[in-house]
């Protein structure tokens, strides 16, 4: 474990207990996260971008949903096999989570002042009173007009987008050193969105906290993170810092999806580049390269599992002979 | 070929024991547009402006409460569901979720049929030919046909949808939010179908979504809709090179660039998109920005004006430059 990395992940696997069998949504992801940085995890639905953060959380539904191997180290703490009182207090105390979804993350039935002030009374030793001022300053520092105020009203009387400030005030109350977004901006509008990353970069620097985005907008990963890692099939096809990933994309699947986004400078009604066909189910894949897969190639170089190593300097990438061209 | 004037549709409120209406909620506030034979106009906005309603009441899904939508040349707005099925034919829609609008027990074939059916169109022989050919236009294998809706991804969902929309060969299409559920790489071949339909057809779209750099690619015209109006109108090109209104360009500005090398300043608007059961009385985007000629526009007519060819924008002087300002009350 190196000194720069809050967070590694190393060849984690996670399986699911489902009637087709054991199904790995994880396949052996590895990535770190480095002190103070924004590492964004892209990739389309059923990736796993989410069951790794559920992982890492240790927040996998259960039964089902199991870690089988690999290894989660967090300020060099091995939290695989922390006790689950421990878990408790990285969870919400060193490390806070958004969701995607913030009416799902906040309890209708209570008072938002509520719902922010336990956050303090879980992880710290404040009164009451003490807990309730702390909540309705993070209200306040998450820029929500009249925090007095809100902190009265229930989730339903806030707009979508003070919502998530809500949870974002949830998330950050404890001074966490890392922060898991999952998705944060997907449901709100563009204007919402931009208040809402802006705020998130401001803490983050004032801070020096780290973030894991994930996030299947790119234009989002480009303006936001430091480092991107490109998930395919439960996979990590490539990582990269973001500047190198965008200039220079080795595997053919970021290619790919870089190359089929819509950009506000191309010919209208051109056609777009696309990837054929669809994302298999987790029950189809064997071991060789899943996006060879998805192209259809039958390839015996494809048979066995691509290694995933480093190419250049923090550019790594899983080694196809028909997927990246080196 | 489609033509809406004025178009307004309010949705009553009402509280207290005897339900007495004590306002209404102006979803679509006077507005009037245009759609032209193979055309597509974009309508873009933040949820709760009024999109989705305004392409409802233009497919007739809901009665507007004032105003009129000629189709054709034919007033269709005030028109009963009996006048009006006939005319069904001619538009619809397509849905953002298609897991939501298909029915999960019916099997495809019986979906993209149901059209037919319902118009007492051909026999089982010929009906059974045509659902073949949609399946096979919107790119589905022809062993789709017997399956169910859940054995599906959600871009093969969309193509159902889209098949479904297009049995009755319609002149034109309400395309609501229709890739925003989907992956990028699924979205962008969804958007290719459309194009390629269009062509093919001669279709006509009115593609409502919020993703600001899909509905470049694929409009003719872009409508920008604030709060229940229309405050800005141009062709796509215009509008993204040379947009005129404050929130145009807050909203552009805020559209994240899939480009790291690009550091752009962001324009943040404070809050959100204020309540339509209680508009502000006169600019509601000034008011949102809290401008000091918020005052002056109480008593103002706020419509479109035509600053250059083709290119539309509400006479607002919270919202435009000194210049354009100065241009626009030239005009009126």
């Amino acid at each position: 474990m190196s000194d720069e990395n809050l967070l590694e992940v190393d060849r984690l696997i996670t399986s699911f207990e489902t009637e087709k069998g054991l199904l790995r949504a994880v396949d052996q992801v590895s990535f770190s996260i480095p002190y103070g940085k924004t590492v964004g995890i892209v990739g389309e639905s059923g990736c796993g971008k989410s069951v790794t953060a559920m992982s890492i959380m240790r927040l996998l539904p259960q039964p089902s949903g199991k870690v089988l191997g690999g290894e989660i180290h967090f300020k060099g703490e091995d939290l695989l096999h922390a006790t689950d009182k421990r878990m408790r207090q990285v969870r919400g105390g060193e490390i806070g989570v958004i969701f995607q979804e913030p009416m799902s993350a906040l309890n209708p039935v209570h008072r938002i002042g509520r719902q922010v002030a336990e956050v303090f009374r879980l992880h710290t030793k404040m009164s009451k009173k003490e807990a309730w001022d702390a909540a309705t300053e993070m209200l306040a520092l998450l820029r929500i007009p009249a925090p007095e105020k809100r902190m009265m009203d229930y989730p339903h009387h806030l707009s979508g987008g003070m919502r998530q400030r809500v949870v974002i005030a949830l998330a950050l109350a404890c001074r966490p050193d890392l922060v898991i977004a999952d998705e944060p901006t997907t449901a709100l509008d563009v204007t919402v969105q931009a208040q809402i990353l802006d705020l998130l970069n401001g803490f983050q620097a004032e801070r020096n906290m780290s973030l894991m985005l994930i996030t299947h907008d790119l234009g989002v990963i480009a303006e936001t993170c430091d480092e991107v890692v490109v998930m395919y099939a439960g996979r990590v096809v490539e990582s990269a810092p973001v500047k190198e990933l965008f200039a220079n994309p080795l595997h053919a699947y970021t290619q790919a999806l870089l190359r089929s986004i819509p950009k506000l400078d191309t010919e209208p009604k051109s056609v777009l580049p696309t990837i054929p066909g669809t994302v298999a189910g987790l029950a189809e894949y064997t071991h060789g390269c899943r996006f060879c897969q998805r192209m259809g190639r039958k390839s015996v170089a494809t048979r066995e599992r691509p290694v995933f190593k480093e190419v250049q300097p923090g550019h790594k990438v899983e080694i196809c002979k028909e997927c990246c061209d080196l | 070929m489609l033509e809406a004037t004025d178009l307004r549709v309010h949705f009553p409120v009402r509280s207290g024991v005897f339900l007495r209406q004590t306002g209404a909620v102006k979803a679509v506030d006077g507005v009037s547009l245009q759609l032209g034979v193979g055309e597509t106009l974009g309508l873009v906005g933040e949820s709760g402006c009024g999109k989705s309603t305004l392409g409802k009441a233009l497919v007739r899904l809901l009665k507007p409460t004032s105003g009129t939508i000629h189709f054709e040349g034919r007033d269709i707005s005030h028109l009963g569901q009996g006048a009006l099925r006939p005319l069904r034919r001619d538009f619809q829609m397509i849905f953002q979720d298609p897991s939501e609008s298909l029915d999960a027990r019916m099997n495809v074939r019986s979906l993209v049929e149901e059209p037919f059916r319902i118009h007492k169109l051909g026999n089982r022989a010929e009906r059974r030919k045509w659902v073949d050919d949609l399946l096979d236009t919107v790119g589905l294998a022809a062993a789709s046909a017997e399956r169910h809706p859940f054995e599906f991804s959600g871009g093969q969902r969309q193509r159902i949808g889209i098949a479904r929309a297009l049995a009755l060969k319609p002149k034109w299409l309400v395309c609501d939010e229709p890739v925003s559920a989907l992956d990028v790489s699924v979205q962008s071949q969804i958007l290719n179908l459309l194009v390629d339909l269009q062509k093919e057809f001669d279709l006509s779209y009115l593609f409502i979504a919020h993703d600001l750099s899909v509905v470049k690619h694929i409009s003719d015209r872009v409508a920008v809709m604030y709060l229940g109006k229309i405050v800005e109108l141009a062709d796509s090109e215009t509008i993204y090179r040379n947009p005129k209104h404050a929130y145009t360009k807050a909203l552009l500005s805020a559209v994240p660039i899939a480009d790291p090398t690009i550091k752009r300043e962001k324009i943040l608007l404070e809050g959100d998109v204020p309540s339509p059961i209680d508009p502000p009385e006169g600019s509601a985007f000034g008011h949102r920005i809290n401008h000091a000629r918020y005052q002056e526009t109480i008593d103002m007519d706020l419509g479109l004006r035509e600053i250059e060819p083709g290119h539309w924008v509400a006479a607002d002087p919270c919202c435009l430059d000194a210049n354009d300002w100065a241009a626009i009350s030239k005009i009126s």
